[in-house]
């Protein structure tokens, strides 16, 4: 069958082997859990609960009172331990709410179900996935109320379900549409209609065939078509999966919305079903765990807020040797300080691994690989270079701000220059600088 | 015979661009306040943009028109301004020599590391994710302030943090901006008594991270409470004229030596 993509990328290893044929288990939920208010893209939510509350299973706890903010639901229902910081895996420690779990699980009684969900309107829909706190889930932590809401003059024709989970390793997004695929289509449904879209488009990987048949099988039900996409690093990345299904280019400095796209993560659909029809918050998600240092790698279904620690023990812990902890894919998760960190809404993964020291850095021999892997054609080792030398504004004029952050070029440096690192300080300093100017 | 080509075709075309020369100059001729340049030579080329302006000349251009004042260059100091003054007919005005100082004493046996940190090795990298010491206020040893300053006046000291050379510092202010802790400040030369922390966790938690962090216990209020005030759980001096000199060995009591004179091993 033709496959389809998108130019340049890599071709890593994927091994997803150990966890590809295994089940989303439920982890029984913690005695205790830390939950962040800062778990998504933009602004932290503000806390609606104070030490010593009793809160229910599914309560919101904290408030999206910015626009690019969501709301924070309680995971567990008991008594709340404490509102301060506690560790996050950002790195930095961040205002949480701790909360000591009673085991009862007692729902909140203000969430309701909604029969027939299909016969709502688009405003119904969006206030429904705001109130229940959903972000996008394949990591980034994208408010999906945003998504949802195309800014005026701008019309969506098309809606792309993202199901390539092309970061190797991963194989939570593949469970989910082997074991909800009713569920995935259904809250594509409601995203099509909340967005007023025409086609609907699912773009898996072709090394996810049997979920491919599936979904190709139960599709016949609804509008849409699923398309099979070359296995390719990233593609999974919104603008590079929009460029392979529809030959559409997201424009500089734009989002989807500019194409008359929008693209959803599987498990964020799955939230969307789970949220509109069912009433339920984003208080779990799916996940795996695995790499060289997890005893028994699995794919988990894991209450917000529970602890990798916890998570790692529920897994059978980890291999003595463990040297690095992962949050996230290993092309571009967030290596962690400690294992006492709570799981967030972005949290597709948790990975440890027993890794050789680092390699030796040497310098740049101009061989262009990095250039030649690029997906958003930039020109990653001169962009280093200026970043090093302190010519952020040359950074700029070369397109620093365009950078994913997907890591092709420190994949295939021969060099082992750590590119990426100095890309991501480049635009940090950058956006600091433009924050003092305007301030 | 055949030489003779060149040498005539050359000159005669040297005497005509020399024509062009000399229209260029006398006519095309830009007028210039002769002060600027004067200003200009006086200052000490170091282009650092400590004055707020693009660089030496720039400041020179802004004196002599009046938006600058003589004193304004902080490396020249308290000579060029007053040479400045002199040759503009200006008042100098008050020039108090500053230098950098290092307000952490973090250093490697006192601050405890997170984790082995892997990431390129600069300060603001560290900082973005979270940095590598526990102590998320202090100094990350990184030197990021050390490669900015243009006078060589930084230099990473063997305990794991920056030693300022007095002598050289002109309190550009560089190495502030490029601080993504914010750990040093300009301060009169004069200026004795600092608090080397800026850790706003409490007590305990201060303590457990850092053996030399500002604890909040309050015994430097109380030995001067007029000049020292506890705020968010860090000792900070509001007026330092306000300090009595006698109250000085009381001041240095301070249980984990977070306030009190600069030691030997700050300033190098």
């Amino acid at each position: 069958m033709k496959t389809i993509t998108f130019p340049h990328g890599i071709h890593p290893p994927v091994y997803k082997e150990p966890t590809a044929e295994k089940r989303i288990e439920t982890m029984a939920p913690p005695e205790k859990v830390f939950i962040p208010l800062h778990q998504h893209f933009g602004a932290p939510a503000e806390p609606l609960v104070k030490k010593g509350d009793e809160v229910y299973l599914g309560q919101i706890i904290g408030e999206a009172k910015a626009l690019f903010s969501a709301s924070v639901h309680a995971s567990v229902s008991g008594k709340v331990l404490a509102v301060d910081g506690y560790n996050h895996p950002l790195g930095k420690p961040l205002l949480s709410v701790s909360i000591a779990n009673d085991g009862q699980d007692r729902l909140f009684p203000d969430l309701q179900e909604t029969k027939d969900a299909f016969s709502l309107s688009p405003d119904e829909i969006r206030q429904k996935v705001k109130e229940a706190g959903i972000v996008g889930l394949g990591g980034a932590a994208f408010p999906t109320t945003v998504k949802l809401s195309p800014p005026k003059g701008k019309t969506i024709d098309t809606i792309i379900i993202n199901g390539c989970e092309c970061e190797p390793i991963l194989t939570s997004d593949y469970r989910l549409m082997l074991e909800y695929p009713e569920d995935i289509l259904k809250g594509t449904e409601l995203v099509r209609i909340a967005t007023g879209a025409k086609r609907i488009i699912v773009g898996i990987e072709d090394n996810k065939k049997k979920a491919f048949g599936l979904l190709q099988e139960k599709i016949q039900d609804y509008t849409g078509e699923i398309v099979l996409l070359k296995t390719k690093y990233p593609q999974g990345a919104e603008k590079n999966l929009i460029y392979a299904a529809l030959r559409r280019e997201v424009p500089r400095g734009g989002l989807p919305f500019d194409v008359g796209v929008v693209v959803q993560n599987v498990g964020t659909v799955k939230a969307i079903w789970d949220a509109v029809s069912k009433g339920k918050p984003l208080y779990e998600r799916a996940l795996t765990v695995s790499g060289n240092g997890i005893k028994e790698p699995k794919n988990l279904l894991v209450r917000i807020g529970t602890t990798f620690q916890n998570v790692v023990d529920f897994c059978g812990g980890f291999e003595e040797s463990v040297n690095i902890l992962v949050m996230g894919g290993p092309m571009m998760g967030l290596s962690q300080w400690t294992s006492d960190v709570p799981v967030i809404k972005g949290t597709s993964g948790i990975l440890a691994w027993t890794a050789p020291d680092p390699s030796i850095e040497y310098t740049c021999i101009r061989c262009g690989r990095c250039i030649d892997n690029c997906p958003m054609r930039l020109v990653p080792t001169q962009l280093m270079k200026y970043v090093r030398f302190d010519h952020l504004s040359e950074a700029e004029n070369w397109g620093i701000q365009d950078c994913v952050e997907c890591g092709c070029c420190q994949y295939t440096c021969p060099a082992n220059i750590p590119l990426v690192h100095w890309i991501r300080l480049g635009k940090n300093q950058i956006m600091s600088s433009r924050r003092r100017k305007s301030a | 015979m055949e030489v003779l080509i060149p040498i005539i075709t050359m000159g005669a075309l040297s005497f005509l661009f020399s024509f062009g020369l000399v229209f260029a100059y006398k006519k095309l001729k830009v007028e210039e306040d002769p002060k600027i340049e004067e200003v200009s030579e006086m200052l000490p080329q170091a282009n650092c943009g400590a004055c707020g302006y693009s660089g030496c000349r720039a400041f020179a251009e802004a004196v002599v028109r009046g938006d600058a004042a003589a004193n304004g260059c902080p490396v020249g100091g308290e000579e060029v301004a007053n040479k400045v003054a002199e040759a503009l007919g200006i008042k100098a005005g008050e020039v108090i020599k500053k230098v950098v100082r290092v307000l952490c004493r973090g250093t490697q046996d006192a601050a405890k590391n997170r984790g082995v940190y892997l990431g390129i090795s600069t300060c603001y990298a560290s900082h973005l994710i979270g940095g590598n010491k526990q102590c998320s206020y202090g100094c990350l040893s990184y030197g990021d302030c050390v490669r900015v300053c243009p006078f060589d006046a930084l230099y990473m000291g063997e305990a794991g943090l920056p030693v300022v050379m007095e002598e050289k510092c002109t309190a550009c202010g560089k190495c502030v901006d490029a601080c993504p802790r914010n750990l040093l400040e300009l301060h009169p030369i004069s200026q004795e008594i600092f608090v080397f922390c800026h850790s706003l966790d409490r007590g305990p938690t201060a303590r457990k991270v850092c053996k030399n962090a500002c604890i909040a216990c309050g015994i430097c209020v109380r030995a001067c409470p007029e000049a020292i005030v506890l705020e968010n759980n860090l000792a900070k001096i509001l007026d330092y004229k306000k300090i009595d000199p006698e109250t000085i060995p009381d001041i240095e009591k301070c249980p984990t030596g977070a306030i009190g004179r600069l030691r030997k091993d700050d300033e190098g």
